[in-house]
């Protein structure tokens, strides 16, 4: 049942997956065992899309029959689920910008492969990322950028996160828009990737993990 | 004169649009050196869009953009309000670079005009953005919603009047409680009444305000494009179109709307392309009607290759594209096609157009790869990496373009241009591109 479960989610199969989380729902069965199917489920989009089977509709229609998933079971849950993390990533466009599509399709792709991530939203001012680097301890950084003022705004987080002391033990990728290699050597991150699973790629590999 | 027209071939039509961009009615050149010049320039233009050899590679810097107004010294929230500083910063860059054209502030948007409307589509500095930030930027939403798509697709001037756009601009809220403009009853007293409400008065109001702010920003615009044609200076667009893919992804349903209805109703997705597509046509048509330059340019989004399949794109992207851009050739004029992004994996798809119709300018595809797949049909446009003009030196960016142009120029067919428009940097980098096109562009 539970093969078959992941990969109606893995095919995206919008009314039977949901039809039969009902049904294992109404057959008590432990909705832990549903997320646990659910998240395997995900890691087959994941790896679909870093094979290049799977595009942006999909991994966007993937996060959306998650989340109704995730409706249907949690009233089902006795308590709160604390999944167990493999690393901390913080993520942010920074100051000027305001578009978020990458980046929170980058938190989703590293949140279902497992990593906690603070997501601080668009325009972001280096202040933010400084304090949210100091309270999380974490030691990724990803800054998200579409339009070609985000090379200075980038440029300038990673040398405030320098002057703070902060930038030894941190590794900070870039991506979006405009982002090549040679923005990512002028605002002296450590890693530029091309879409959300280099993300997860990149953080995997930081953390040891890969 | 509008029967003959209609009876012109689609190349005899594209012939007597070139012969007007040519020799512009009621232009007044500042002296025949200039005149000379700008036939020189235009003709370089055309030649290169049709697959001939120009005289040399023509070149438009990647400046049409913000890029004045930082050049210049002052910065958008600035250009965006004060319309004399405007013109200083266009001037500066029409003087100060011996380019190939002028672009015109078009991608400039006035301040007030949008201010007075509360308009929400976008923010600009100052509005939304801080007074420092060099661009303004698109807000994504769900501006449409998934159940009003029979709405858009029944009566879409309908859906623009009354859900659209009080929606959009937060002055014509009260629109929404007008009837519907197209009543079939004779003595239609009833659509008067809404007009009595003061919300709907007030939202009249704002739209003859920002009417007559819209007209100060164009006579603006209009001088400086005025002097640039007379110095001897082309345009080279005179119209924007967008895909109707886009057209919904981005301004009705926003990214991720547009992806889930791809799944959840595709049907609904496609029939409202059909309904799009008629309206996109028609008004890019006239505005290149009114204009010297029969180019339409067409910004494309959300068909590059990181935001669908290539199923997915020949399914819901490409025909109801190719449909407005086939609209474009037979009315004789040139669509300039420009791929944000990169196209790599739709290199055998987009080259079928007629024979030196369409330019396909790219951002970030494989220029060389693009020139060998499409260049025997299609011009080339691009591509100096947005990157490279904003972070490299200039020996850089001469030495990229001068690879470009040995690669690209090959035969004709070939316009240097940057990938993405350029905000800000080095002068120097805009002023090596257009040196590298006149050293090494030349066809002997």
């Amino acid at each position: 049942m539970s093969g078959d479960y992941v990969n109606l989610l893995a095919d995206l199969k919008e009314d039977e997956v949901l039809a039969l989380t009902k049904k294992r729902l109404d057959a008590k069965e432990d909705p832990m065992k549903i997320l646990e199917d659910s998240r395997k489920g995900m890691e087959v989009v994941g790896s679909r899309f870093a094979g290049g089977e799977y595009f942006l509709p999909e991994l966007v229609f993937s996060g959306e029959l998650l989340k109704q998933i995730n409706e249907l079971v949690k009233p089902h849950l006795k308590g709160a689920v604390t999944q167990k993390k493999i690393g901390k990533v913080v993520i942010g466009t920074v100051a000027g910008d305001i578009h978020d599509i990458g980046l929170n399709i980058v938190d989703f792709m590293l949140d279902v492969n497992g990593f906690e991530v603070t997501n601080l939203g668009v325009d972001v001012p280096i202040e933010k990322f400084i304090k949210a680097v100091k309270d999380t301890k974490t030691t990724i950084l990803g800054l998200s950028g579409f339009l070609t003022p985000a090379f200075d705004a980038m440029k300038e987080t990673v040398e405030a996160l320098e002057k703070e002391g902060l930038r030894k033990n941190l590794k900070i990728m870039i991506g979006g828009g405009q982002m090549d290699d040679d923005v990512r050597k002028y605002a002296k991150a450590d890693a530029y990737g091309k879409d959300a699973m280099a993300a997860v790629a990149l953080s995997k590999k930081w953390i040891g993990a890969a | 004169m509008e029967k003959a027209w209609a009876e012109l071939s689609p190349e005899e039509k594209r012939e007597e649009r070139f012969k007007k961009w040519l020799s512009p009615p009621g232009v007044t050149f500042a002296s025949p050196q200039a005149e000379k010049l700008y036939k020189e320039r235009v003709t370089r233009f055309i030649k290169a869009f049709t697959l001939k050899e120009p005289d040399r590679v023509p070149c438009i810097l990647p400046s049409m953009g913000l890029y004045a107004a930082t050049y210049a010294g002052t910065n958008l929230a600035t250009v965006m309000y004060d319309f004399d500083e405007m013109k200083r910063a266009w001037r500066k860059v029409l003087h100060d670079f011996d380019a190939d054209t002028y672009v015109p502030p078009v991608l400039v948007p006035p301040g007030p005009p949008l201010e007075l409307m509360d308009y929400k589509l976008y923010k600009w500095p100052g509005h939304g953005l801080g007074k420092n930030v060099l661009s303004y930027q698109a807000v994504e939403s769900e501006w449409m919603k998934p159940e009003e798509y029979d709405h858009l697709i029944r009566d879409p001037s309908d859906f623009w009047l009354r859900v659209y756009m009080p929606r959009v601009f937060g002055a014509l809220k009260g629109f929404n409680q007008l009837s519907p403009f197209t009543s079939f009853e004779e003595i239609v007293t009833g659509n008067f009444l809404p007009f009595a409400n003061p919300e709907v008065q007030a939202g009249l109001n704002s739209l003859m305000k920002a009417g007559m702010e819209t007209m100060k920003w164009m006579a603006a615009v209009g001088e400086v494009a005025v002097e640039a044609m007379a110095m001897g200076f082309p345009g080279v667009m005179s119209a924007l179109a967008k895909a109707p893919f886009d057209t919904l992804g981005d301004t009705l349903r926003g990214t991720q709307g547009i992806m889930m209805d791809m799944f959840q109703r595709p049907d609904k997705v496609h029939a409202a392309m059909e309904r799009i597509a008629p309206i996109a046509i028609a008004t890019a048509i006239n505005s290149v009607n009114t204009a010297a330059a029969p180019i339409v340019m067409m910004p494309l989004h959300k068909g590059a290759d990181t935001f669908m399949s290539v199923k997915q794109y020949e399914t819901f992207y490409w025909p109801s594209f190719r449909k407005v851009v086939m609209a474009f050739v037979n009315e004789g004029i040139t669509p300039v096609l420009f791929a944000e992004g990169s196209y790599n994996k739709r290199l055998d798809i987009i080259g079928d157009f007629p024979k030196g119709t369409v330019a396909w300018y790219f951002d970030q595809t494989d220029i060389f790869k693009a020139k060998e797949k499409i260049g025997d049909r299609c011009c080339i446009m691009g591509n100096v990496p947005t990157s490279l003009m904003m972070t490299g030196t200039p020996q850089q960016v001469k030495e990229h373009c001068r690879k470009l142009i040995e690669g690209c120029g090959k035969g004709g067919g070939y316009v240097l241009a940057g990938g993405a428009t350029v905000d800000e940097g080095n002068p120097e980098n805009m002023r090596a591109m257009m040196a590298a096109a006149k050293e090494y562009g030349v066809y002997k």
